[in-house]
């Protein structure tokens, strides 16, 4: 059956083929971005057994860490996992657009509202 | 590896159809803003989770005081079994990439034998959350609430002054006796012997459990066990309010039950698109094995479950740092 849903003069993530040679050199880059991974999961783990939460100032700092740590383990799977990073630029755009939109609204939404119940004990509680 | 934009061709070329302005597939590109919107929905409900907690008034527990504990080992080893995790579901997405891997190059058998290991992986996972979320439900040992203020001295020699309301919480073996004390069931007694309190069950076996220490601030910082007459003072000053473990309405570990609610909805949430990723990794397993995609000519479907498989990984990075670590 000649399947029309499929347009074959164009360029095609479905035609992605690579050769045995490239296939090696792809799969050394899997096994590094795997013990970037696991390392980035091992410091964060034991940042959180090492320092004290009662530090105010320190633990500060560490949250703030583990978000940037997290966020470059976010980049590698999306980029190298999931291989946005091959993708046409608009495709990365259209997908990676709405976060930064996201991110944006959470922080403006914080700024303004996320502290009200600090001065509004009537209303709230 | 992906398409190319098109330069030199002409717009009546452009705009006459049957071209994809994303050099994709209509089926990767929908599986693409399907991850968008229930990356959306994640980032709402850990969202939520964050100003939960910062609105919360009283003291919110902490990942590596509540989540501690290693299946059949005493000790207390905080986050260790949640890295494990982590690190399996690493591992089962490092096993999808190398079966995309294995589609490029149309080898059919790397795709059989990598999607079983991812399968693997993710059964491994779920196994691991169905122990987290039972060891969750039945808790430490449970807690009571203090009905008056009590001052005791803690292990490390400083005085505490406990208001009522502040939650005490039992050790294990002595816990298992007060719930059933605690519900009113009559072959539980308390024994009062000089000082000496004691839980003892009758039945088939007579189970018997010595109150010998009390723990304040289990889950939070300052965890202190507190021991001896002071240990006896706190029993004695309990209030009628006990908590074991957790479910829908009640939980040991925090004041408000959003806490507990928040654990189930977002571990069970990722925990159900794990499964349901399993399930779809599996008759992907059994077409790619049956050799539907050979005959296609392309592993392009081997792509997709990877990426939604991916995102699972990914979900639970975020979930990992801001329900576990902060």
């Amino acid at each position: 059956m000649e399947r029309d849903d499929l347009i074959v003069n164009d360029n095609y993530s479905l035609n992605a083929t690579h050769s045995e040679e490239a296939g090696v050199k792809i799969r050394k880059n899997i096994i590094y971005v795997t013990v970037l991974l696991t390392a980035i999961t091992a410091v964060e783990v034991a940042m959180g057994i090492i320092f004290k939460r009662a530090e105010t100032y320190t633990w500060e700092a560490i949250k703030w860490t583990f978000v940037a740590l997290t966020l470059v383990k976010a980049g590698y799977i999306v980029m190298s996992f999931m291989h946005l990073s091959e993708e046409k630029s608009v495709l990365k755009k259209s997908i990676l657009m709405p976060y930064i939109l996201f991110i944006i609204y959470l922080f403006y939404i914080l700024a303004t509202e996320g502290f009200g119940h600090l001065f509004n004990h009537n209303s709230l509680h | 590896m992906s398409g190319h934009s098109n330069d030199n061709v002409s717009s009546k070329e452009l705009w006459g159809g049957g071209r994809s302005p994303y050099g994709i597939s209509y089926g990767k590109m929908y599986m693409w803003f399907f991850l968008v919107s229930d990356a959306l929905t994640f980032g709402g409900l850990l969202s939520a989770y964050g100003f939960s907690r910062a609105a919360s008034e009283s003291q919110w527990p902490i990942g590596e005081q509540v989540f501690r504990a290693l299946p059949g080992l005493d000790g207390q080893y905080p986050l260790i079994y949640v890295a494990l995790m982590t690190f399996i579901l690493i591992v089962s997405s490092v096993t999808m990439v190398l079966a995309v891997e294995a589609g490029h190059r149309n080898d059919k058998r790397g795709v059989v034998r990598w999607m079983l290991a991812t399968i693997v992986g993710g059964m491994f996972f779920l196994g691991s959350q169905a122990w987290e979320w039972s060891h969750f439900i039945h808790g430490g040992g449970g807690s009571f609430l203090l009905a008056k203020e009590v001052t005791v001295t803690g292990e490390n020699g400083t005085q505490y002054t406990l208001p009522v309301g502040e939650p005490i919480f039992m050790d294990h073996h002595f816990g298992e006796l007060a719930e059933g004390y605690a519900n009113g069931d009559s072959n539980v007694i308390l024994e009062n012997d000089h000082g000496h309190i004691k839980l003892v069950q009758f039945g088939e076996h007579t189970h018997e459990a010595e109150l010998h220490s009390l723990t304040i601030n289990k889950y939070i910082i300052g965890e202190q066990e507190v021991s001896g007459a002071d240990a006896s003072a706190l029993w004695d000053a309990r209030s009628e309010s006990f908590k074991f473990g957790a479910n829908m309405h009640e939980n040991e570990y925090a004041m408000q039950q959003s806490y507990a609610n928040f654990f189930f909805f977002i571990t069970g949430f990722h925990g159900f698109h794990v499964f349901s990723g399993v399930v779809i990794n599996i008759i992907i397993f059994f077409m790619a094995l049956k050799g539907v995609f050979e005959k296609r000519g392309h592993y392009e479907m081997v792509e997709k479950v990877g990426l939604y498989w991916h995102f699972i990984d990914l979900v639970w990075v975020f979930v990992f740092t801001f329900f576990y670590l902060i």
